[in-house]
């Protein structure tokens, strides 16, 4: 690790006595940004979580500093250069941004604060499947900031944030249920246009492989399901509305239904 | 037993007295549209007049409010205007709170004559009972239904013709209603009556991946779910039901 790497620290920790820096705990607390966990400055800083960032988000070095809050310490001129001059050795683009200087400086701030928030959802999807931020996100996800699940029989249960791709654009955010196992969209549309990727495709499964006392919660829960009646009565298999999602809230529950989830295991037997 | 027989009497009483006078008054405004306007009452759709004041829909009805003829009459404004007026504030309270109650457990019996499907089904084509939310239900249109159809057991449900599972409503206001107002055989009664209305069933979901390989436990529980899928189907084949149609599965792209 480079000495301004140590310089820097000391100076942002001299700043602001908490660890965190300006614009993390903003873009946090923005509405609608609830389902964001903080990531730790330090975390960032340390370029080995950033590999292949700067290939998936433009500007990436600008995007950088904006949200550790370099940027608004380069008007004092030699920090600014101090802070290009570390990121030269890592990354290609960064001098290349050296040499446009003048006209990097013309684009948009409005444009590197969009790019900021996409490498910071990226990084976010990176942290929160590290001890640390699991821990976070539990801490949430004990608070139900994620919400709740809608269906009836899962009485409430916390749910958690997923993405049903790892590349940016492709799908807005998802909820996974732990207790019925399926996948829902956000209750509240302020949430519906949150990037998917920014939570990623592994965070549910690592979350519980992580924390495996809610697996066996959930595994204790009531496993109740509804079937459509009228006045009392089942309607017929037969019946155009008859019962035909059973199997999709079915839990093995006799000795003859265990032995054919064995034979589960690794491939779908022959019915 | 001597409480009920007062009841009785009173209620005799009041039709007697309301016989005598059976002038409609003038109301700025309908009480079932007031009612129907309120902030929440989204799900309800509008009773006929006729059906409410048809007695033999209210059999079993009468001991479920106090003075039901005048809570008949005050939903559907037949009341005389002076006997509103010189009713104390508490007793109007009570009048108000009956009457809904009253309206809705109506609107339970209503729902599923014809007309009331009708007026359901164009509710249900507007999507006013919400969507569900399960990312494979394709935002599917719910209907409402309840646990129970006695009043004050539990709160009006949501159920999704695609995946065949019960929601809560998204909003505490809709949320809060009785589920009985609904009743519990809505939702089949609906389906039987416009069976095109079921929609295939999604067959896809999710199984939890970590770096793109599913874990273990979860998608061993998926796939027996697909053989009691598949066990199904074969029986339902067997009794020649057509499963391409509604009412089918709606099987994976490509």
């Amino acid at each position: 690790m480079s000495t301004e790497y140590i310089d820097n620290n000391s100076r942002s920790s001299d700043e602001d006595s908490g660890t965190y820096d300006e614009w993390i705990p903003s873009f946090c607390s923005r509405f609608g940004h609830e389902y964001f966990c903080r990531v730790p400055t330090d975390f960032i800083e340390d370029d080995f979580n950033m590999t292949s960032l700067a290939q998936e988000v433009p500007h990436y070095r600008k995007a950088l500093d904006l949200i550790l809050d370099l940027e608004d310490v380069s008007d004092d001129e030699s920090q600014g250069q101090n802070s290009y001059d570390q990121d030269g050795d890592h990354n290609m683009e960064s001098s290349k941004e050296k040499d446009n200087k003048g006209k990097t400086q013309i684009v948009n701030r409005s444009i590197i604060e969009h790019a900021a928030e996409q490498l910071y959802g990226l990084i976010h999807a990176r942290f929160i499947l590290t001890k640390q931020g699991l821990q976070a996100m539990a801490e949430k996800f004990d608070h139900k900031q994620f919400g709740t699940c809608p269906r009836y029989y899962c009485n409430g249960m916390q749910l958690l944030p997923c993405g049903l791709s790892d590349t940016i654009g492709k799908h807005t955010v998802r909820l996974y249920c732990p207790s019925c196992q399926d996948l829902y969209l956000p209750q509240s549309s302020r949430f519906l246009c949150l990037e998917g990727a920014y939570w990623g495709t592994s965070f549910p499964g690592v979350f519980l492989k992580h924390f495996k006392e809610l697996e066996d919660y959930v595994e204790r829960k009531g496993k109740e399901s509804y079937q459509l009646k009228v006045f009392g009565f089942k309607i017929a298999d037969q019946a155009i509305s008859g019962q035909r999602m059973k199997w999709l809230r079915q839990y093995p529950s006799t000795e003859e239904e265990w032995d054919e989830f064995a034979k589960c295991e690794f491939e779908l037997p022959q019915p | 037993m001597a409480e009920e027989i007062e009841q009785r009497l009173t209620s005799e009483r009041d039709i007697n007295m309301d016989k005598d006078e059976s002038e409609s008054s003038d109301y700025a405004e309908m009480w079932i549209e007031l009612f129907l306007g309120r902030k929440g009452h989204e799900y309800f759709c509008e009773v006929d007049s006729d059906y409410i004041t048809d007695r033999f829909n209210l059999i079993n009805l009468q001991r479920s409010v106090s003075k039901f003829t005048q809570v008949v009459q005050y939903i559907v404004d037949e009341l005389d205007e002076s006997t509103l007026e010189n009713m104390p504030r508490q007793r109007l309270e009570q009048l108000e709170k009956d009457a809904r109650k009253f309206y809705g457990l109506i609107h339970a019996r209503y729902i599923i004559t014809v007309k009331g499907l009708q007026k359901m089904l164009i509710k249900y084509k507007d999507a006013d009972f919400g969507r569900c939310l399960r990312v494979y239900c394709n935002f599917q249109p719910l209907l409402p239904v309840g646990l129970h159809d006695v009043p004050g057991e539990d709160c009006v449900k949501l159920y999704c013709p695609s995946c065949e599972d019960l929601y809560n409503p998204k909003s505490s206001r809709h949320a809060s209603i009785d589920g009985a107002y609904f009743g519990t055989s809505f939702p089949g009664m609906f389906l039987q009556a416009y069976p095109e209305m079921t929609p295939k069933h999604p067959v896809k979901r999710y199984v939890p991946k970590i770096f793109g390989f599913e874990l273990h436990k979860q998608a061993q529980l998926s796939r027996w779910q697909e053989l009691q899928r598949l066990k199904l189907v074969k029986k339902l084949e067997d009794k020649k039901v057509d499963l391409n149609k509604s009412g089918g599965y709606k099987l994976l792209e490509g």
